[in-house]
């Protein structure tokens, strides 16, 4: 197991180093939020600091404080406001907090990454949404254990219950798998909370990534924040057009289906939209926009009136659709994420997670009125600097798009581009991961980019942004925070680090230097040959036989393989949908590495070690 | 005579008379109502509503209609050889003759030997197991973790399999059991994680020296494992194996209408329904009956064979669409049947042979 035998003295001299070091700062990013039953708090989900923050709502001041586990994201609390139960999406659990003395009484079991939870009605079952698992937890709350696990989207994030507790609606940040180079593909997946079951999937065309869900206190509407990339035609069209269709869902009995309607307006993008709030007496919704660090405020029934209008259908990719319904836009913290509405309607709160702190809008004047600081510390690290540049859309063509609209949430987006404007159809690349590249240079598919600076400066500028670039500091800062970006947990692994008899099995296919005959693989067939090292990669440029007519050069960059489960597509322009596909369809003549001598089991083998990487 | 009255008691009290035989009243469906193809592979009950797997799509049966799903609508193949439903989820898992596919309130996703780590694309079997789907293909059994991802082939590899064309699999929280066609019969243990092989004593041959000594024969085509009893059905008569002793049914000795058997499934290890080419049959521990056309003059027909071999033919107005069954499931006493010629559903009717 060479990896893990070289990854012990880095390990080693990490931690002296660390021992020797300050503790690293720590900013608490607050991100989703919930009102306790009685109006009185607002609880704040911070995933910087892992912790649960109450606020009392009445001095804007913080009353409370509870650790919960590894990068909270997701919050609710019990019908009767006695439990408050936060997704812990690092610890794949959800911890149950008593909400009166905001003590941690249990933390319960999900799936992986829980990013999202939700109660019934009841307060029996806890649904939690699993990102990396694409599936959502039915937890009971009785006996504390994992009752089922139902099949989601796609990075299923998001969860909201309607006000009778009879449905969830779920969302998910990825598009689900499909064809490649076919449109994308999301759902809203309802689930009835009486039999437990998903009972529908409102399916999103040319959808991918679906935050934030509301549902209109009567049931019979249904808002949810989405993106439509533009990824099958060249980015060119960023500055001829639009790149991301900044867009609303709008589904329920009182549309009668689903419709999108786009946000955007022209040179007056909304990018990233996030949050949704509707206002109980449905006069009004609130949406946050994380890349342009607004909050629009929408006429909601000139919504729904756009919504059953006869041009409907067509409004999708109308730039002056949201004219008829966006009343303003107000602008707001960083990168602000979750919206929380009181139930009088009069005042909405936003999570600016990358100020963190929490904007208080006024919803009639229309206008943030007070700002609550959730104690960040004073020094703004180069990482923070150049996160807040990461999560900015001020850098792109009419301000459409920032670094995590693709990388969302700093990951991927299950997608591939036609990033150059060199023609339709050519260097179609996937999405590539950000998790713990700092070292694996060079970056791009064709290798190109020698280091960060390269790829987020001036190559950004001119292939992404078609405008400004990151210069000088700020390009400085948002390489030390790309740098940074750690490798989520791996969930294929042991607790003890030791392999599975099948991914045992596979590491020796992975390493093994013979074919099953007994003639030896050239060098450069071998797996750990070109993927070595701490991150798989060998980083140099390799010819794997994946090239295609449309591509300029067959010689790829060798990726790094570090968490390679979770980054699908795969190949370099994400042909291969899946693992197995890289060998059963791309992989004929053995020119990636040497498996067709190798059973269905064997294969199967080699990618359970690939998942552990 | 007194000893006789106390033996009836007992049967009557097990339910065990002839006369207590289920009667139906069968109500057939074909491309005329609405079923894709009239030749139906495999059925699924899931509550109120009916799955059909045909030679030419999926079909459900809901609220009195059928709806179709093609390979259109991301069905794997047209020939849908397999159903298994999640009772937990109610997601349906599809095995075709070109990969499986899962169903799940409306999404269709797909799983081959290309695209996973599934065997091979002949799904001839299904069965859930908590979190694990086991599946039974072409070229060995494979089981997927469903919360993990993880597939585990299991073949001539790392079984007793000397034949890898599974045929049919029943999983139950302790075991579960692979017919495999040629193989005999496969036992996996789920606390030790090994395997065992069940095979005929008398070998490879249609001679039955030694009946109930082992399995009936190893061309096996199903199993039904429940509490704790398998029933195995084979091309040349069924079996039953308490976990001590095995006891075998052949068509010259039992109510079987065929030794050549599709499919078996048992309600409670004793109670079970045999899908066979000459008919449907049922046995209640003591006596037989079979539901059919009549092979030769195709009039509806129920035969009866007692306690005591007395065959009887019991007057009937309807009958299972054709006399090759595939296989069955069960909604509450009634019972939907998978035949050559479409789909049958007999409704259960009291002893009287009125609707109950």
């Amino acid at each position: 197991m060479r990896p893990r035998i070289m990854a012990l003295p880095l390990l080693c001299a990490a931690v002296s180093s660390a021992a020797n070091t300050a503790k690293p700062i720590r900013y608490p990013s607050p991100d989703d939020m919930a009102l306790s039953a009685d109006g009185s708090r607002l609880y704040v989900v911070c995933g910087g600091t892992d912790e649960l923050v109450a606020i009392d709502r009445r001095t804007k001041t913080i009353a409370g404080r509870v650790t919960v586990g590894r990068l909270p994201r997701g919050v609710t609390v019990s019908p009767d406001g006695s439990r408050i139960y936060v997704a812990n999406s690092w610890s794949d659990t959800v911890s149950e907090i008593d909400a009166t003395s905001l003590r941690l009484l249990r933390n319960l079991p999900a799936g992986f990454e829980p990013t999202g939870v939700a109660l019934d009605g009841r307060g029996e079952f806890l649904y939690a949404a699993n990102r990396i698992g694409g599936n959502i937890s039915v937890i009971d709350l009785h006996s504390a254990t994992e009752a089922r696990r139902l099949v989601a989207g796609r990075g299923t994030s998001w969860l909201t219950v309607s006000a009778d507790g009879a449905r969830v609606y779920a969302t998910h940040i990825y598009p689900n798998p499909g064809k490649f180079r076919s449109p994308p593909e999301s759902e809203i997946t309802q689930i009835d909370t009486a039999s437990r079951t998903v009972v529908s999937r409102l399916p999103l065309h040319n959808v991918a990534g679906v935050f934030h869900v509301a549902i209109s206190t009567d049931g019979r509407l249904g808002i949810a924040a989405q993106m439509r990339p533009k990824n099958l035609i060249p980015l060119a069209h960023v500055e001829h057009g639009w790149a991301f269709g900044n867009s609303l869902a709008v589904f329920g009995e009182d549309i009668g289906g689903i419709v999108q309607l786009p946000l955007d307006a022209i040179e007056d993008y909304f990018s990233l939209p996030f949050g949704v709030a509707l206002a109980p007496d449905q006069s009004k919704a609130y949406v946050s926009a994380s890349g342009s660090n607004e909050v629009a405020i929408l006429d909601l029934r000139r919504l729904v009136a756009a919504a059953k209008s006869r041009d409907a259908a067509s409004l999708a990719n109308d730039l002056s659709a949201a004219a008829r319904y966006v009343i303003r836009r107000v602008p707001v913290g960083r990168n602000p994420r979750s919206l929380v509405l009181t139930p009088d309607g009069a005042t909405l709160y936003v999570a600016n997670r990358l100020d963190d702190s929490i904007a208080v809008l006024d919803t009639a004047r229309g206008e943030v009125t007070a700002t609550i600081p959730l104690g960040a510390p004073a020094e703004l690290t180069a990482e923070r600097r150049g996160e807040r540049l990461f999560y900015s859309s001020n850098y792109a063509f009419g301000n459409q798009f920032g670094c995590a609209n693709c990388h969302l949430d700093a990951t991927i987006d299950g997608l591939s581009w036609d990033l150059e404007p060199d023609g339709f159809g050519v260097d179609i690349v996937d999405n590539r991961s950000l998790e713990d590249i700092g070292d694996t240079a060079p970056y791009k598919w064709n290798g190109g980019n020698p280091d960060l600076q390269t790829e987020c400066g001036p190559r950004t500028e001119r292939f992404f942004f078609r405008s400004q670039g990151f210069r000088g500091d700020d390009l400085e800062d948002l390489v030390s925070f790309i740098k940074s970006i750690p490798l989520r947990p791996n969930r294929f692994r042991l607790p003890d680090g030791q392999l599975t008899p099948a991914q045992e099995r596979g590491q020796a296919i992975f390493e093994r230097t013979i074919r099953k005959d007994g003639t030896p693989i050239p060098g450069e067939l071998q797996c750990l040959v070109c993927h070595s090292g701490p991150y798989h990669t060998s980083q140099v440029l390799a010819d794997v036989g994946t090239g295609k007519p449309t591509d300029r050069s067959p010689q790829i960059d060798i990726p790094h393989l570090t968490n390679v489960v979770y980054s699908a597509p795969y190949l370099h322009d994400g042909s291969a949908r899946t693992l197995e596909e890289i060998w059963t369809v791309f992989n004929p003549n053995d020119k990636h590495g040497v498996t067709n001598d190798l059973t269905k089991d064997e294969l199967n083998d080699l990618i359970e070690y690939l998942k552990t990487l | 005579m007194k000893r006789i009255s106390v033996f009836a008691l007992l049967l009557a009290a097990s339910g065990l008379f002839a006369e207590d035989l289920p009667r139906f009243r069968w109500e057939n469906f074909t491309t005329a109502q609405g079923l894709p193809d009239n030749r139906v592979y495999s059925v699924a009950v899931d509550g109120d509503r009916v799955w059909a797997g045909t030679d030419n799509g999926l079909a459900l049966y809901d609220h009195g209609k059928w709806k179709v799903f093609t390979t259109a609508d991301g069905l794997a193949h047209r020939a849908v050889l397999s159903l298994a439903l999640d009772k937990q989820t109610h997601d349906l898992w599809i095995g075709t003759m070109g990969g499986m596919s899962r169903y799940s309130a409306g999404r269709f996703d797909t799983f081959t030997q290309l695209n996973s780590g599934l065997a091979n694309d002949v799904v001839y079997g299904l069965a859930v197991q908590g979190d694990f789907l086991w599946v039974a293909t072409a070229a060995g059994a494979s089981r997927l973790n469903t919360r993990t991802g993880e597939w585990s082939l299991y073949n001539e590899r790392n079984t007793p399999m000397y034949e890898i064309w599974t045929y049919g699999v029943s999983a139950a929280p302790d075991k579960v059991y692979y017919a495999v066609w040629g193989g005999g019969v496969l036992e996996y243990d789920v606390k030790t994680e090994r395997w065992k092989d069940y095979n005929d004593p008398d070998g490879e041959t249609e001679i039955v020296l030694y009946k109930d000594q082992g399995l009936i024969h190893e061309i096996t085509t199903s199993v039904s494992y429940v509490n704790g009893i398998l029933w195995a059905a084979t091309y040349f008569g069924a079996s039953r194996y308490d976990g001590r002793n095995w006891r075998n049914f052949l068509d010259k000795d039992s109510g079987l209408p065929s030794n050549f058997l599709n499919q078996v499934k048992s309600i409670d290890g004793t109670r079970t329904w045999f899908s066979t080419d000459k008919g449907l049959a049922y046995f209640d521990g003591q006596c037989w009956a079979t539901w059919r056309p009549a092979l030769d003059t195709h009039a509806p027909e129920m035969l009866v064979r007692d306690a005591q071999g007395a065959v009887s033919r019991v007057p009937v107005d309807t009958a299972p669409a054709h006399h090759y069954i595939f296989g069955v499931d069960f909604q509450g006493g009634d019972v939907w049947v998978a035949t050559a010629k479409g789909l049958s559903h007999g409704i259960r009717l009291d002893t009287k042979g009125t609707s109950k």
